[in-house]
């Protein structure tokens, strides 16, 4: 047995021994060699890209989107071959870092910005680009007649860049320059047709939300630089053990600050809804498969920290349940196509928020959620863009109808994104919603109850709405004129539809009941079985089963059969304020908005009278006297001059004197 | 017997090679002068003067670090500081020089008079323009301040030093008074420069005598062992410890010793402005450590106090004066009053971070200062630099691309992050802080936020500013020289703002003296 051998022995050994007496294994990460020390390839090739492209100006309108499409490929075989060669490692070794560069290293403080290669980054990195890819894509056909189409490619580009950098980033501090790129990248695509104010607005205020919950993820920073001196996953996960409850507490609640503001969770939902101004395959790629998950991986993630902290856990399953509620209502009264799948983007993250808040048995199921949500929800927000291609970029459902004739492809690809999120069995999203439910009904007390009740309930609306969408959208009967003339999408469009039907169908089979997802991600998160539920879990699975055939039962009854009125009809109180996303503008209107306008009016008042009266005349004046007092002494003259420094030679002496 | 007769010192020629060089340089660049035609000199200096520089920056590179040691019988010492700083005052005298060199288009160096013994405005003047006389006697005179400075950092002995401190600044007081317009200001600049030079001499000279006395020698290692070994004549040593200080402070412009600064930066000639800003302060200030931490660190308790409060004087008024300034030379001026206190402040904390940080920021305010002073030379008025700040309404519209640099450059100046500034003041504050200098810090920071002030407001008249109300201003077309000079500069500052750690690292590998 040659040393390597012993060694990799005594590795396994240990790690073992680890996993036995804690529960989670912490793997540490080593050196990567062979291919995956260029793991910094994945996040360079796009970022060359979106450099290239904005920097070389019109010269690259011809061939920049496909340069674009090529490198974001090029990106996803890359993260293949380190996937390959992962696998080729015992499961315990599958962590690698890649280290960059000493970012700052002064005294006690060092930060160094490092990759690190682990099952849990690149499985999103998968997601990340295999979808992304396909989006690219996609948009060469759906951008394909717009003026700035190499300006909408740079920006698909430095988004893919920077959300590799936000899952592959080794600390907290290198995430964090992931997470403000994609906020950057994510106000640059909604706000692409910024000729028209609404969608200005609308980015600004993805902006502005999203910065109150980056206040959340700064905050957690410093009290991790103030309680363990460093901001990356080793050091502040390996020391975690050593910090009170209260600062892990405060930690935990800080980074759900951050989570919530990123992935759209109430309080800081809003500007999903209007970030739909984007593009179409942009809400697919950011405001659906990817971005929006974000705040879901920075939780998975630190899980060393929320297993040390059940109080903060549970309020990110309260989160989740309620951000989960929310959606769903919101998803039954919207007749905007793309804001109805927001609102269910929502609700399904809600049940991703719920799971990562049900601790280690949850980790895996909201990770293999969050990939094949990634698949459906992008495959029907690309459907709806391929809808609205179709139909001369109108959205509103009570103006479409019967649409199946005409646009075949689009209607059975949307079909199986449909199965998948209503969770019809065997389906992608049936596999993973379905383990969500069953671990929820597992929680001990009074939570079984609440979230398994929550979740089992918000399964039921999903069917409703999501049905709805699809019946409104392509049965019934025609509420458009005959002059629309909807057409079929060209094939550039429809391909990565197919694939991506075709994942939203089978990915679930693939990767559950073959053990591929849970062998893989087991490394990272350990492995756990969930108790006994409350109720066995063949009725949970009849009892979901049932309850999706009456959502999609009523809403064939409301909207497939029966004749959808052309504008919205008079509704009851509860509809009215799901259509308004229950006063969410007008609650944070007055409670934020209004008092902040009034406090920003009260400043200028105040800045003119007192500021620029009293304190004009008071600091500002006091430093103006002061400059104007000593600037006397520089008078222009020699002699002066010469006497400054002897008066100050004189004083320094002759403190010195005295001092002595 | 022995002791009657003259031995020569053993002297390491290779280690004070590159300093030879320079010397040799600027001899031959004097006989160049004497020698060729005036049509042809331009084209013969600029390249010989930058062969020079390049020449000895490849032999402090390739044989510096082999060739450490005291040498010359202990009065010339060649360890990691000395390098360090003399390789940073190579590369910033090339950038220096590339700037002075700027011709725009024209047949002279564009800063510099053509004629500079004329009286402005004479007969004499008028013939020198006629005949196309040149002042490329700045070249060689420029090199011989670069040798000083160099041998300025690496002076171990009093005598030396104050020998070194003279061939750094005779040049400089003749490149002052050399401007091409604006005359009369520019040889006042040169005359009061000299003369408070001189003056500040005399207290030096002063204080060694002092150290002298009460050591018996004028090398460092002497008085230190002087001070060690506690020879109880504090009435000699304190004095000259700080009269000496004085002398090294004058050259930095920290206050009270600064009231030169605001009229010689105005003054001069600009590119000489930001030539004399970088190099000097980083020959003072590697001067100023080795005196205070291989000399006289035995006596600290006497001369910390007094450097912590002229940093926070220099830090306090520098800020106070730069914010009413209405001229963009006289701003930097004062801003590089400031910087001088920000530096001592890292001067002060007495360990090898304070040695390592100060070399840092120095780095920083070198790299950022050349190209800001570059930029100002460009834009114009009438024929003259527009440094008037209402001159520079709406600059961001007309040329982005300079404003853009110039507002990443006082974004340094004011230390914001991801700019060399931020990571410069963030090393010296905290080697002040962990030296138990925490007030210092809260000063600096105080004051850095007073003079953000004031770039602010220069970056605001640039960008939001209304182009109409400096209808005369142009920006000049700067060739390959100040372009590539500004440039480097402004990669060099974002670079040490967002990866620090590799220079940061060589500063605190070089940062030990021999003593």
């Amino acid at each position: 047995m040659s040393v390597h051998d012993l060694s990799h022995g005594l590795a396994t050994l240990s790690l073992a021994a680890a996993e036995h007496e804690g529960g989670a294994s912490a793997v540490h990460a080593t050196q990567a060699d062979g291919l995956a020390a260029f793991g910094w390839l994945l996040v360079a090739l796009p970022l060359v890209g979106a450099a290239v492209l904005l920097l070389g100006g019109r010269t690259t309108d011809r061939w920049g989107p496909a340069l674009a499409t090529a490198l974001s490929w090029g990106s996803f075989v890359v993260g293949v071959l380190v996937i390959v060669q992962l696998t080729g490692l015992g499961p315990e070794e599958r962590s690698l870092s890649v280290p960059l560069w000493d970012w700052v290293s002064v005294g006690e403080l060092s930060l160094s910005a490092g990759l690190l290669l682990d099952p849990l980054s690149l499985a999103f990195v998968m997601l990340i680009t295999f979808v992304g890819s396909l989006i690219h894509v996609y948009s060469l056909g759906y951008m394909a007649d717009d003026p700035d189409k190499r300006r909408f490619f740079a920006y698909l580009n430095l988004f893919v860049a920077a959300m590799l950098i936000l899952v592959l980033a080794d600390s907290y501090l290198l995430l964090f320059v992931g997470w403000e790129g994609v906020g950057l990248a994510s106000y640059l695509l909604i706000g692409f047709w910024n000729w028209n104010p609404d969608y200005a607005a609308a980015a600004n205020k993805a902006f502005v939300v999203n910065r109150v919950g980056d206040v959340g993820l700064i905050t957690a920073m410093a009290i991790m630089l103030a309680t363990f001196g460093a901001l990356d996953f080793a050091t502040v996960h390996g020391s975690a053990g050593g910090a009170s409850d209260l600062t892990l507490t405060l930690i935990g609640l800080a980074l759900l600050l951050g989570a919530c503001g990123k992935s759209a969770q109430f309080p800081l939902q809003s500007w999903l809804g209007d970030a739909m101004a984007g593009p179409t395959p942009v809400s697919a790629l950011i405001h659906a498969a990817t971005m929006v998950t974000a705040g879901v991986y920075l939780i998975a993630r630190s899980q060393a920290i929320y297993d040390l902290t059940p109080d903060a856990r549970l309020v990110v399953a309260i989160v989740g349940a309620v951000t989960l509620l929310y959606g769903a209502f919101v998803g039954c009264a919207k007749d905007d196509i793309k804001k109805a799948l927001a609102a269910s983007t929502m609700s399904q993250i809600g049940y991703m928020m719920l799971a990562v808040g049900l601790g280690p048995v949850g980790y895996l199921y909201a990770i293999f959620h969050l990939v094949t949500h990634g698949f459906f929800k992008a495959n029907m927000f690309l459907g709806a863009g391929s809808v609205m291609h179709a139909m001369g970029n109108r959205v509103d459902m009570r103006r479409f109808g019967a649409l199946r004739a005409d646009i075949k492809i689009t209607w059975l690809t949307f079909m199986a994104g449909w199965l998948a999120i209503i969770g019809f069995p065997f389906t992608a999203g049936w596999y993973s919603k379905d383990y969500i439910i069953e671990t929820a009904f597992a929680e001990p007390g009074w939570r079984a109850w609440v979230f398994g009740g929550v979740a089992l309930l918000g399964a039921g609306i999903t069917a409703f709405y999501m049905s709805r969408l699809f019946f409104m959208t392509f049965f019934g009967g025609q509420r458009w004129h005959e002059d629309a003339h909807p057409h079929e999408s060209p094939l550039v469009m429809t391909v990565p539809m197919m694939v991506l039907a075709l994942g939203s169908l089978v990915l679930g089979v693939v990767l559950y009941p073959t053990g591929i997802i849970t062998a893989w991600l087991e490394p990272v998160f350990g492995h756990a079985e969930h108790g006994e539920p409350l109720i066995p879990v063949l009725a949970i699975q009849i009892l979901a089963f049932v309850l999706m055939l009456v959502g999609a039962g009523l809403a064939w009854m409301m909207y497939g059969r029966r004749e959808v009125p052309q504008t919205a009809p008079e509704a009851g109180p509860l509809t009215r304020a799901a259509r308004r996303d229950f006063y969410q503008d007008d609650v944070n209107d007055a409670l934020f908005t209004g008092p902040t306008m009034t406090l920003a009016r009260t400043s200028v008042e105040a800045d003119s009278v007192l500021v620029e009266g009293a304190v004009t005349g008071g600091t500002t004046g006091g430093l103006n006297g002061l400059s104007r007092v000593l600037r006397r002494a520089q008078n222009g003259f020699v002699r002066s001059y010469a006497l400054t420094m002897l008066l100050g030679v004189v004083v320094i002496l002759g403190a010195v004197w005295v001092m002595q | 017997m022995g002791g009657s007769m003259f031995v020569a010192p053993d002297i390491n020629y290779t280690a004070l090679l590159p300093m030879i060089i320079v010397f040799v340089g600027g001899l031959v660049g004097v006989t160049v002068e004497g020698f060729a035609s005036r049509r042809t000199r331009y084209a013969v200096q600029v390249p010989l003067s930058i062969a020079t520089l390049v020449l000895a920056l490849l032999a402090l590179v390739l044989l510096g670090r082999d060739n450490e040691g005291i040498t010359a019988a202990g009065t010339v010492a060649v360890d990691g500081v000395t390098l360090a700083l003399q390789g940073l005052v190579l590369v910033l005298s090339i950038l220096g020089l590339l700037v002075m060199s700027e011709r725009f288009g024209g047949e002279q160096p564009d800063a510099f008079t053509q004629s500079g013994v004329s009286t402005p405005g004479s007969a004499e003047e008028t013939l020198a323009t006629k005949v196309g006389a040149t002042t490329t006697e700045v070249y060689p005179l420029t090199l011989m301040s670069v040798g000083g400075m160099m041998l300025f950092v690496a002076a171990n002995d009093l005598i030396l030093l104050f020998v070194a401190l003279e061939i750094l600044s005779l040049p400089l007081y003749v490149l002052a008074g050399l401007a091409r317009r604006r005359r009369l200001l520019s040889q006042e600049a040169s005359l009061k420069y000299f003369l408070l030079g001189s003056f500040s001499s005399a207290f030096y000279l002063f204080g060694a005598v002092l150290l002298y006395g009460y050591a018996g020698s004028t090398r460092f290692s002497d008085i230190a062992a002087a001070i060690s070994s506690n020879v109880g004549m504090d009435g000699l040593l304190v004095p000259g410890v700080l009269l000496v200080t004085v002398g090294l402070l004058f050259k930095v412009g920290a206050v009270p010793f600064h009231a030169w600064t605001p009229d010689v930066y105005q003054g001069a000639p600009t590119p000489v402005t930001g030539f004399m800003a970088a190099c000097t302060k980083v020959a003072a200030f590697g001067a100023m450590l080795r005196v205070l931490y291989v000399a006289v660190e035995g006596a600290r308790l006497e001369w910390q106090p007094v450097i912590a409060v002229v940093a926070a004087l220099s830090m306090v008024v520098g800020a106070l004066l730069a914010i009413v300034q209405t001229d963009v030379k006289r701003i930097l001026a004062y801003s590089s009053i400031a910087h001088a206190g920000f530096i001592l402040t890292g001067v002060v904390a007495l360990d090898v971070a304070g040695v390592s940080s100060t070399m840092f920021y120095l780095a920083t305010y070198g790299f950022m200062t050349i190209p800001a002073f570059a930029i100002v030379a460009l834009v114009r008025s009438a024929g003259t630099e527009a440094t008037l700040v209402d001159q520079w309404a709406g600059l961001g519209r007309r040329s982005p691309w300079i404003a853009a640099s110039f507002t990443f450059l006082l974004m340094a100046f004011a230390g914001i992050p991801l700019t060399s500034g931020f990571t410069g003041k963030f090393a010296v504050f905290s080697a002040a802080v962990s030296q138990g200098w925490a007030w210092l810090a809260v000063v600096g920071v105080l004051a850095s936020a007073v003079t953000a002030y004031i770039y602010f407001v220069l970056v605001v008249q640039m960008w939001l500013g209304d182009p109409s109300d400096a209808a005369g201003t142009v920006v000049v077309r700067p060739s390959w020289m100040t372009s590539f000079a500004i440039l480097v500069g402004v990669a060099i500052t974002l670079a040490l703002g967002v990866m620090p750690s590799p220079v940061l690292d060589l500063a605190q590998s070089t940062a030990a003296f021999l003593r």
